[in-house]
């Protein structure tokens, strides 16, 4: 069946102009249908998709909180197997970086353990959003939030790497994990089709970009997630049962853009071009990971 | 009806069976571990039907019991002390939410210090999180008040959580005969679970654990309120169902010769044998002395506690926890139902058997003889009973 036509999450919400988690949303729906049960972890869209008595979902939809996304949607998928009616819902569940590989990050690695039957997105906005804009364990070397403040101590923002999630999940061995970006639509799609399509836990990053956190202008939105992926800061790939070493880059940049395009529209990285030396670190970090991963594509 | 020797998580366990709970999601700790091992050998012999989530931790078992609850399968677990901590902010969002789920409790204290023995500490600390409360005396109880609390939460006019604790060790680890109720009549007594709300329903979508200002939030809390209100009657017609069926009488609060007593006990959980028997000791020697016991914590049952205690002189509350700046929580709210009264007994706090102190007859003897003073006029209103006083105030720097 092909739900490309119904809208399951319906407009009328209160997310931000420009705000990347609801078109991630509507898309993962209408590739799930309407035979779904949606989870939510706490968080930006489980605030502006249901501000009581209204609600955006038009499919059955539980939030519970913050960090126990995965381990609510754990005892869905057994009532449902107690009750023989595993085989035809989809259970996807939402949580954003805080969510996911913060504070649920212990919920979300009992999910991947058990082998449950569940579809876990993670929209990584790089920060604590929902809360104005602290830094999570996924928010990039270099970027500025409220709690990485740059100022003449601290030049450089956030002094760590970003925690590489999705990777981590893949060394689960669960069946299926992916990065994905809505700004490449097609492989978006497919992604999500390929994940429900398979049985067991599957996780899949997309990256989720925050008008008000990043600083940019709304409309820029889809442009500047555009840019994460060609210029390789955000690579999309796939990998199957944990194995590395078959991993599948599922989008080659015939040629990967400097950093400096995707860091300069975006007020969260200003401080940097008065760090040349650390875009040049950022670059290299890049380079690396398409080092080691690019031939074994 | 088959009499099995069972400890009281064995008795959990089989309650659970009995009400073909479907989703069970649990995480060990002492002293409720056997509950889930139970749970997985009745699984792995066939003789239980249901998926045992052996999960990551006892926020994620509350978490996956709601998961199963909004699904509409009856869902229980079984923690303490320690674990029931973890679950503080999920057992407000499972009362909140209101899914009938049931859950065992091991009565344990709570660390620091460590300890693991009985102390009913880490369910009074939860007394506000909207579930309702049993609490054990024995294993037998154990069993019933568990089938009790699903056929009370689980009442469209309740639609609550509950816990049923039964104190660490005493109860969990000590083997009793158990009258296990035969399956049928069970059936017949839970029926097949009726559901007259909204679930996880891809046929009929809603919207589960939405985010809700303040020209609504206060009147769900209310809702919440009057459901608890609801289940005082609910619970005693439940009770008396129980009896028709297994002839067995349960009262949220039960008098033992309390008629001419000028002394009554007030307790809670298993120290409630060591009291009866004391009263027995006490009344071979005239003394006109009584018992009250709880079994029912929330909702509190301030009236049959006025109306078993109004007529002595001296209520003495033995309380397995204590509210430190206050008092112990029973004798607190023994105090508060007292409020409208004008015809009051005094009534002294008793605080016995923390982390595990051994309760002894010649701890109820002291409190008696306490409460026998207060009679003359002299007493102190909190007493803590079988603790090196000198001791502690010397390193506290106050004696």
């Amino acid at each position: 069946m092909n739900y490309e036509d119904m809208e399951f999450f319906a407009p009328g919400h209160r997310a931000c102009a420009g705000c990347a988690a609801p078109i991630i949303v509507k898309w993962v729906l209408k590739i799930s249908g309407p035979k779904t049960i949606v989870v939510n972890a706490t968080g930006c869209l489980e605030v502006f998709s249901t501000p009581y008595p209204h609600t955006s979902w038009r499919l059955p939809w539980i939030h519970t909180a913050f960090e126990n996304a995965a381990a609510t949607a754990s005892g869905i998928d057994a009532a449902l197997k107690a009750i023989g009616k595993r085989d035809d819902v989809n259970i996807v569940v939402f949580g954003g970086d805080g969510g996911t590989s913060d504070i649920g990050f212990q919920s979300l690695s009992g999910m991947a353990e058990r082998g449950h039957n569940i579809l876990y997105i993670m929209y990584d906005n790089e920060a604590y959003m929902n809360t104005g804009i602290q830094r999570s364990s996924s928010t990039p070397f270099g970027a500025w939030t409220s709690t990485t403040q740059v100022g003449p101590s601290r030049p450089l923002g956030k002094e760590e790497f970003k925690k590489p999630i999705a990777e981590i999940m893949a060394a689960h061995k669960i069946p299926y994990v992916a990065t994905a970006n809505p700004a490449f639509l097609p492989d978006f799609k497919a992604k999500i089709q390929k994940a429900l399509s398979i049985k067991g836990p599957k996780f899949i990053h997309t990256i989720s970009s925050c008008t008000t956190g990043w600083r940019h202008d709304p409309s820029k939105t889809i442009e500047i997630m555009r840019l994460a992926t060609e210029t390789g800061i955000f690579p999309l790939w796939e990998i199957e049962n944990g194995d590395f070493s078959k991993i599948k880059i599922t989008y080659m940049p015939k040629q990967r853009k400097p950093v400096e395009e995707y860091l300069k529209p975006q007020g969260r990285f200003r401080h940097l071009f008065n760090e040349p030396e650390k875009i040049k670190e950022i670059q290299k970090m890049v380079d690396e990971w398409w080092a080691k991963f690019e031939t074994k594509s | 009806m088959p009499m099995m020797m069972l400890r009281g998580n064995e008795s959990t366990a089989y309650a659970a069976k009995l009400a073909r709970v479907k989703v069970i999601p649990a995480y060990p700790i002492t002293p409720s571990t056997l509950f889930p091992e139970k749970i997985s050998e009745l699984i792995a012999n066939g003789e239980m039907e249901a998926e045992f989530l052996p999960v990551e931790s006892e926020h994620s078992a509350l978490s996956a019991a709601i998961g199963a609850a909004a699904t509409g399968v009856r869902a229980m677990t079984a923690t303490a002390s320690q674990g029931l901590a973890l679950m503080h902010e999920v057992l407000f969002i499972a009362s909140g939410m209101r899914m009938p789920i049931v859950m065992a409790i091991g009565n344990r204290a709570l660390s620091a210090p460590v300890n693991i023995w009985a102390d009913q500490q880490d369910t009074i600390a939860e007394r506000d999180s909207g579930w309702i409360q049993f609490y054990a005396e024995t294993n037998q109880e154990a069993l019933d008040l568990t089938l009790i609390a699903f056929k009370v939460a689980e009442n469209d006019k309740v639609l609550l959580p509950a816990m049923m604790g039964m104190d660490a060790f005493v109860l969990t680890h000590t083997m009793e005969p158990v009258n296990v109720p035969e399956q049928q009549d069970v059936d017949e007594f839970l029926g097949e679970k009726k559901i007259n709300y909204p679930v996880l329903d891809p046929e009929k979508p809603a919207t589960f654990g939405a985010f809700v200002f303040p020209e609504h939030y206060m009147d769900i809390r209310y809702s919440q309120f009057i459901a608890m209100e609801h289940a005082r009657s609910v619970i005693d017609d439940v009770f008396n169902e129980f009896e028709k069926k297994f002839g067995r009488r349960y009262s949220k609060v039960s008098g033992f010769m309390v008629d001419d007593a000028e002394i009554v006990f007030v307790t809670m959980g298993s120290m409630t044998g060591t009291a009866r028997e004391t009263v027995r000791k006490l009344r071979e020697k005239g003394e006109k002395v009584g018992l009250v016991k709880i079994t029912v914590y929330r909702p509190f049952p301030k009236e049959e506690i006025v109306s078993l205690t109004k007529n002595a002189k001296v209520v003495a509350v033995v309380d397995r926890n204590i509210s430190p700046g206050f008092a112990g929580a029973i004798f607190t709210e023994t105090v508060a139902s007292y409020n409208n009264e004008k015809k009051r007994p005094k009534i002294i706090d008793f605080i016995m058997g923390l982390g595990g102190r051994d309760v002894k007859i010649e701890n109820y003897e002291q409190v008696y003889n306490l409460a026998k003073a207060a009679l003359r006029g002299k007493f102190k209103e909190i007493n803590w009973i079988d603790v090196d006083e000198e001791a502690v105030k010397e390193v506290e720097g106050t004696l």
